[in-house]
């Protein structure tokens, strides 16, 4: 058995407790004295910072502290002060028009800021980091403006309505899905495709094009335009342009003929304030060819 | 030291009542896969109707061959599989680990829309359940076996039972690890299953404590050794985070959906009193139990002091469980809790170091075999991350610096120098000693690969730990920087893009790490390979004299 055989250690002469487990021997060594006093040094902060902070609960309240912090009201002031300090910024920026903004260079500074830390959180998720748009989202930095003409009150109404959004005056409008509903049949929709093609100024099948041209004039113009030059009331894109929202392709053309795919942008109303919705008006309309 | 042969037969009772208790689970697993309208339910209703035949049947073979007839004074075979299993799921868990990583540093080549059981939700929780449960799960499960039967010359209690409780652990790894894949999840973090998959763990790990407590309650040492407490308070309290932050009611028998019975902010510290003291628990307490029989066993020399290791043991047993909260700082949860998950996780400094000082100084005398025993070297790595992490710990929990580091790559990579640095490299020492041990060899393969192992695996771990905290500090200090408008300077996107270089480091360091442990594999591989030395009925009879470069401490009688 293995107690009591207590031995003193060869190698640093301190003696072992006598226990011996499989060979393992303990040395009775005291408790390393900085160990110990850093140990209290902890524990004496803790009381201090106890004494000082919210910390201990009871049965309806907790202590709340010398100090009497709190997080919350830290934040609430924080953000007070900070909306304090925009007011009058803020105040110019939602009255001023386009032109008074670009006159006066504090205020645009300020509006480019916000709209920018704005566009980053809200709007890059699909817009992309600087707005330059992907397959299904538009573009935010040419001149081809799918709803309005591009001007600073058209983009901020975009962004306060949303588009197919659930406000209750959104921008509404919708493609029907040709093919996917039958009320074309697949060689009409190839027509039209090549019609669609020919008016971007490119190549098509000529047979194609003359067959398609009454039926584009009779299912298509109405949102599109005769010449195919689009709508921006409606949101109908302009079809003689290079931007394609849903690609170039005669495939990827077709397939929006055929299922007329429309995206949703939300409603930014109610979530960001007047003077946000403004500055990132403004800040997209100064990446943008808007006019 | 054979025992006789009537022990034996009473040491077989429970096998054949545990045949019929799986032939009856296997029917009722059968009944519930044909009358579940879950498919997803159904899929782990035919895994458990197939482990629980292939159990059953294995008992009956068992029983009727006489298999279970081990005359060793102990119960080896299980901690052998074990030994497998853990370095198995070693290298399942950190590929895993690799891939997310190469998910996160290239988005755009590793992302398969077409099979969604690879997006990386699915994987992260394989990842951390695979290295937390499956490998260290088994590392701790077969370490206890070996130390508790040794430091308490006693024979496992329980007859079947601890093969039960390894069997019945890879079972719940793999229930856990399909569903992750087939998305069933209870979106608790590492503690995802679902609540059938929890209540078969429960199962599992009052097996596992009462083959411990039984264990050590047969002894026939007067006093219970050190890692034993350490072992005993890793299965409780376990137990108890377990019960308590699943507790959920699901919304049929035969559905896999269920719901926690807490909500809202009393949830969240639930789900973080359990995840802090699972690392408190399982990857503090558990490997400290490791610690305190391989490394005094290694460096045959004794543990340094058996005063600090009572007092650290309780300090860091009470003090641990209240310092769950610093992971909700500056959250909806009230602030005097934050104060105390602050002010306890700073008074877990010293406790945690207690661990630290007994390792390292147990050395003293024995200083001069980090030249020729990389072992050894491991280990002593191992303790050298294991105070790094639990200064780091403290200091994180802070609530201004934790203001900066929280949700940063910062907390990942703090993890990753206790996984990877303590929790792994503390595993691979023990399980070079074991392998030897286990399969009777005068030593092991190679102690030059474990040499290679050791260099490549803490490069790896440097690149990661380093590139982590470049990217956590980076992308708080890019989350809280403010134009002189007082507007965010940068978008979210714009902090996740500027890491892209920290992405592709950390996961050059996981493929080292992976490759350190590949290497290993292989090492153990050979080891068992290699003739075993001529044996009596427990490993220690035959070996010869001890060899400086061997593992030289064999378990004594």
């Amino acid at each position: 058995m293995s107690d009591k055989q207590k031995h003193s250690d060869e190698h640093t002469g301190v003696d072992t407790t006598g226990h011996v487990w499989d060979g393992i021997r303990e040395l009775d060594n005291p408790l390393p004295r900085w160990w110990l006093w850093v140990f209290y040094a902890t524990i004496a902060f803790a009381a201090v910072y106890w004494v000082l902070m919210p910390a201990w609960p009871g049965i309806s309240s907790y202590t709340h502290g010398v100090r009497n912090h709190s997080d919350r009201a830290a934040v609430q002031q924080e953000l007070a002060r900070l909306k304090a300090a925009r007011r009058a910024d803020a105040a110019r920026l939602t009255s001023a028009s386009l032109e008074q903004i670009e006159r006066d260079p504090a205020l645009q500074a300020y509006a480019l800021a916000a709209g920018a830390s704005t566009f980053g959180d809200n709007c890059a998720t699909c817009h992309g980091a600087g707005g330059a748009g992907g397959k299904g989202y538009p573009n935010l930095r040419d001149d081809a403006w799918l709803w309005g003409h591009g001007t600073l009150e058209d983009i901020e109404h975009t962004i306060r309505v949303g588009i197919r959004s659930d406000h209750p005056q959104t921008r509404q409008s919708q493609m029907p899905a040709f093919g996917r509903d039958g009320l074309l049949n697949g060689n009409q929709i190839v027509d039209l495709t090549q019609y669609v093609v020919a008016l971007s100024g490119r190549q098509a099948n000529r047979g194609s094009v003359a067959r398609a041209a009454p039926l584009f004039a009779e299912q298509c113009a109405s949102c599109h335009g005769a010449a195919g030059k689009g709508n921006p009331d409606l949101g109908a894109p302009d079809l003689t342009d290079g931007d394609w929202l849903y690609g170039s392709s005669p495939d990827a053309i077709s397939s929006q003929i055929a299922n007329g795919r429309g995206g949703v942008m939300p409603t930014w109303e109610g979530r960001l304030d007047d003077e946000t919705i403004k500055a990132m008006a403004v800040y997209i309309h100064a990446n943008s060819d808007g006019r | 030291m054979t025992v006789a042969i009537g022990e034996t037969e009473k040491k077989m009772a429970g096998a054949p009542l545990l045949a019929g208790i799986l032939g009856v689970l296997a029917l009722l697993s059968m009944f519930a896969a044909a009358a579940t309208p879950d498919p997803l339910f159904r899929i782990h209703a035919y895994l458990l109707m197939a482990a629980f035949t292939l159990g059953a049947g294995g008992m009956v073979v068992g029983i009727s061959t006489g298999g279970f007839r081990e005359t060793d004074r102990y119960m080896d075979g299980v901690i052998r599989a074990g030994a497998v299993a853990s370095m198995f799921w070693a290298i399942v868990g950190l590929l895993v680990g690799c891939v997310i990583a190469a998910q996160l540093a290239f988005p755009d080549i590793f992302y398969f829309p077409d099979f969604g059981f690879l997006n990386f939700g699915r994987l992260r929780p394989l990842h951390t359940s695979g290295v937390i449960f499956a490998f260290g799960g088994n590392v701790l499960i077969c370490t206890s076996f070996w130390v508790v039967q040794r430091t308490c010359k006693a024979r496992l209690f329980g007859g079947v039972l601890p093969w039960f409780v390894f069997w019945g652990y890879q079972l719940f790894i793999v229930l856990a690890a399909t569903g992750y894949l087939l998305g069933i999840t209870q979106s608790k973090e590492y503690a995802e299953p679902e609540w059938y998959i929890d209540l078969w763990l429960t199962v599992v790990w009052v097996a596992y404590l009462v083959t411990f407590l039984g264990t050590i309650w047969k002894r026939q040492e007067n006093h219970i050794y050190v890692a034993n407490w350490f072992y005993l308070a890793f299965i409780i309290t376990i137990a108890i985070l377990h019960l308590v932050n699943n507790a959920a009611l699901p919304t049929g028998l035969l559905s896999t959906k269920s719901y926690v019975v807490w909500s809202g902010v009393q949830d969240a510290l639930i789900q973080w009193w359990y995840g802090h003291n699972a690392v408190g628990f399982f990857l503090t307490a558990g490997f400290l139990a490791i610690m305190y029989y391989f490394v005094p066993k290694r460096a045959e020399r004794p543990v340094y002091s058996y005063r600090l290791s009572i007092v650290h043991f309780w300090a860091l047993i009470f003090i641990y469980i209240w310092a769950g909260p610093h992971h909700l700082h500056y959250t909806a949860l009230p602030q005097w809790a934050q104060t105390l998950g602050m002010t306890f996780s700073v008074m877990l400094w010293m406790p945690s170091w207690g661990g630290m000082i007994n390792g390292l100084m147990t050395l003293q005398g024995a200083w001069d075999k980090l030249r020729t025993d990389p072992v050894i070297k491991m280990l002593v790595v191992s303790i050298a991350f294991y105070g790094m992490s639990t200064f780091e710990g403290p200091l994180m929990s802070v609530r201004a610096v934790n203001s900066l580091s929280h949700y940063t790559d910062w907390t990942i990579g703090h993890v990753h120098s206790g996984a990877l640095g303590w929790v792994g490299f503390v595993s691979f020492g023990a399980l070079y000693m074991l392998f030897p041990w286990l399969w009777r060899k005068q030593g092991l393969y190679s102690l030059k690969l474990v040499d290679w192992h050791l260099w490549i695996a803490s490069t790896g771990l440097v690149l990661y730990i380093a590139s982590m905290w470049v990217s956590g500090i980076m992308e708080g200090l890019m989350w809280r920087a403010y134009t002189p408008e007082g507007f965010l300077q940068y978008s979210f996107v714009e902090t996740v893009s500027a890491k892209h270089v920290s992405n592709v480091v950390r996961l050059l360091g996981g493929l080292l790490y992976l490759t350190g442990a590949g290497i290993m594999a292989f090492n153990l591989w050979k080891t068992v390979r290699m003739p075993s030395v001529a044996a009596g009925n427990s490993p220690v009879d035959a070996l010869p004299a001890p060899n400086p470069l061997a593992p030289a401490t064999l378990p004594a009688e």
